[in-house]
């Protein structure tokens, strides 16, 4: 059993010379799940990217660690899914396309061969898996986001608002996702959606800047 | 993290017969195959499958070729009709071929970068995989657009322009081929960098050109000799210039991407 | 409130007095008798006198430009803004210079060689200079968020450093020159022209060179207090 552990010490960001957060420390590890919230503006996503290595903080400093051994940043996201309002997906292929192109770059090898289908179907988009993502509506990229985030296995899911654009039945997948995901890694969402929050143990309020987990 | 549960061949079992045959030994012998095993996954791997997701891109939605080709016409045209009946020197002629290409590669060589921050895949890139591989992948795509572009722009020159005689095929044929590379390796970084900028578009050429001079000014001289008849010996100072000079940037490129490319 | 550096600056600034007055005023007599006479070269005549002010121009623009790569290095590693500071005022200050040795230059073309410009490569490499300095501006203006704007100007810079060499050697190997040292030259074709000049000379010329080094110094100083407290102030 992979133990996972994320870190974070003292992390601040500034942007232009504006404090969005400052001193935020935290360690999660297996089975451990966060929630993000905070007012628009408060740097939830901010955060979020800060915690996939999208951005770097201006002070502080993120470990990731499998079993003990560190993992270099420039590999943390072989470790990490992202869904986000601001991930996009490439308009001109499919749905497919795009799962089969991500595998490849992520150089997943034949053991991912099925996946793709897999996860088309668990988020329901199976049937237009062979038209152009510029044809989808916003809550099927959301859905295709998903797909693309568990690709990998990720051992961590972050998800900016969960279930944005989605309908009750995308939202009921999520959710199920994200029971799943605490049950075998660790969970983080930055959402201010009292459904969401059930699903996590901790929270830090950006609000209030300097809460420790 | 070497699995070895994979169902099917994997990529490592291809590579496996070149080694015996050249180092007559198994691949299975330690420090050999982690590091063979660990460049291809990380780094040649990826950047293969980002040149494969550019040109599909390119190819399907065609922005940039049409874009392109029209330009070469209209530029080539324009030389035409000043020309006139005219006959001009081919130290002139050759100068014009490499305006033509410089021009004709900053209409079409940031498009790689700027269409991944037009359009938000930034992020998504970054997430899928370290930054040297893009960087790598970009490249390459980079290389064959202006190598396809440059062989078209000098077959058009040599049918259109009567004046423009090549004596030595040879020097002129591995100058476009050397001097494609180049020209890929100093316009890739600086796409790079502009795709993060406001004025992307006109600052293109202003970064590209004072950085590309020396070598504009090597193949200017390599297609002067090409169409003097110079024997292909006398070409070779040229030719070495054109791959240190694509050496030199690459490697400081590739050192220098990830600062360019993270935020 | 008198700075520590007065009695340094007091020199430089009495130092390059001399200089200019040293440059116009020691007489040029074909035979040199006395220490202050300088030797007529023939052709250059009264005209080489610029070479006092010319050369040392464009030396100095050449190690800001290096200073300011150098700097762009050492932001690029620490992460530390004033780096990026330095490397701004090290390339105005280079910027400046680079104009001032074009123009010298120019001037001193006309007179010796006929016209204005000729793409010589000594010239065509102050020109080249004079583009880096441009798009390393022009690139800066175009970015509004201070990290990526150091960023990447330092990046740039590194990579305009990079292709210096080939500057120096393909050049000269390709064109023929006017300047000393060029492909048509008896005296060689090294990257540096071998001087020469007779001793008095030659004092006065590297007087000059150590005089404008020590005047960038000085005005790197203001210039990086002066963007200091300019970045200090944009902060409140």
């Amino acid at each position: 059993m992979k133990q996972i552990t994320l870190s974070i010490e003292s992390i601040s960001k500034e942007f232009n010379r504006r404090i969005i957060f400052e001193n935020i420390s935290f360690s999660l590890s297996q089975k451990d799940s966060l929630a993000i919230t905070g007012r628009n503006g408060s740097g939830k996503s901010t955060l979020a990217k800060i915690l996939c290595g999208l951005l770097t903080p201006t002070k502080g400093k993120i470990s990731l660690s499998m079993n003990e051994k560190e993992i270099p940043a420039a590999d943390i996201h072989r470790h990490i899914g992202l869904v986000s309002p601001y991930i996009t997906m490439y308009d001109e292929f499919s749905g497919m396309e795009n799962l089969l192109v991500f595998a490849h770059i992520r150089n997943l090898g034949s053991a991912a061969d099925g996946d793709p289908e897999r996860l088309l179907r668990q988020f329901g988009i199976y049937e237009r898996r062979n038209d152009e993502v510029r044809t989808y509506s916003s809550g099927m990229k959301q859905r295709l986001k998903y797909a693309a985030a568990m690709l990998h296995h990720p051992e961590i899911l972050i998800l900016d608002e969960p279930t944005a654009n989605l309908d009750e039945e995308g939202a009921a997948t999520v959710h199920k996702l994200m029971r799943v995901q605490t049950g075998v890694g660790i969970l983080i969402i930055a959402t201010n959606d009292a459904k969401d929050l059930k699903f996590a143990v901790h929270n830090i309020d950006l609000n209030k800047v300097n809460s420790v987990a | 993290m070497h699995s070895s549960t994979r169902g099917g061949r994997s990529p490592l079992a291809h590579y496996d017969s070149i080694f015996k045959t050249y180092y007559h030994q198994n691949l299975e012998c330690g420090p050999a195959k982690l590091y063979l095993e660990d460049a291809l996954k990380s780094l040649f791997v990826p950047a293969y499958y980002i040149f494969l997701k550019d040109s599909r891109s390119e190819l399907r939605t065609r922005y940039a070729l049409n874009a392109l080709f029209m330009f070469v016409v209209t530029a080539l045209s324009i030389i035409l009709f000043s020309l006139g009946s005219e006959a001009v020197s081919s130290d002139v002629l050759s100068g014009i071929l490499w305006v033509v290409i410089f021009f004709s590669s900053m209409s079409g060589l940031s498009r790689t970068f700027v269409s991944e921050e037009e359009r938000g895949t930034v992020a998504t890139l970054q997430l899928l995989t370290r930054p040297t591989p893009v960087y790598v992948g970009k490249l390459i795509f980079n290389f064959f657009l202006t190598l396809s572009l440059n062989v078209v722009i000098s077959l058009l020159y040599l049918l259109l322009i009567n004046n423009f005689v090549i004596q030595s095929p040879a020097i002129f044929w591995t100058t476009i081929v050397l001097g494609s590379a180049a020209i890929a390796s100093a316009s890739t970084i600086i796409a790079a960098i502009i795709a993060k900028a406001n004025t992307k578009g006109t600052l293109y050429p202003v970064l590209s050109f004072p950085i590309m001079l020396p070598l504009l000014m090597t193949v200017m001289n390599a297609t002067r000799l090409a169409t003097e008849g110079a024997f292909f010996a006398e070409a070779l100072g040229e030719f070495q210039i054109l791959i240190s000079y694509t050496v030199v940037i690459t490697t400081a490129s590739i050192v220098l991407f990830e600062y360019v490319w993270k935020d | 409130m008198m700075s520590k550096y007065l009695i340094g600056k007091a020199i430089v600034a009495l130092w390059l007095t001399l200089i200019i007055i040293a440059g116009f005023a020691m007489p040029m007599v074909p035979s040199p008798q006395q220490w202050f006479e300088l030797p007529v070269i023939p052709v250059l005549e009264e005209k080489a006198r610029i070479i006092f002010f010319h050369v040392p121009m464009a030396w100095t623009t050449v190690v800001a430009f290096f200073a300011s790569m150098i700097y762009g290095m050492l932001y690029l590693k620490t992460k530390n803004m004033d780096y990026d500071l330095r490397s701004v005022s090290a390339a105005g200050l280079g910027t400046m210079f680079c104009i001032l040795a074009t123009i010298t230059g120019s001037i001193w073309a006309k007179f010796n060689w006929g016209s204005f410009w000729n793409w010589d490569p000594r010239e065509t490499s102050i020109f080249v200079l004079l583009l880096i300095y441009g798009a390393y501006f022009a690139l800066r203006s175009s970015l509004d968020v201070e990290e990526k704007r150091a960023t990447l100007s330092a990046v740039y810079s590194i990579i305009a450093g990079v292709t210096a060499p080939f500057f120096i050697f393909v050049m000269p190997r390709i064109m023929t020159g006017l300047h000393p040292g060029a492909k048509g030259d008896e005296g060689g074709s090294t990257p540096v022209a071998q001087l020469h000049m007779p001793a008095n000379m030659r004092v006065v010329f590297f007087a000059s060179l150590i005089g404008f080094t020590l005047l960038y110094f000085w005005m790197f100083s203001l210039k990086v207090r002066s963007a200091r407290l300019e970045f200090k102030s944009q902060k409140l």
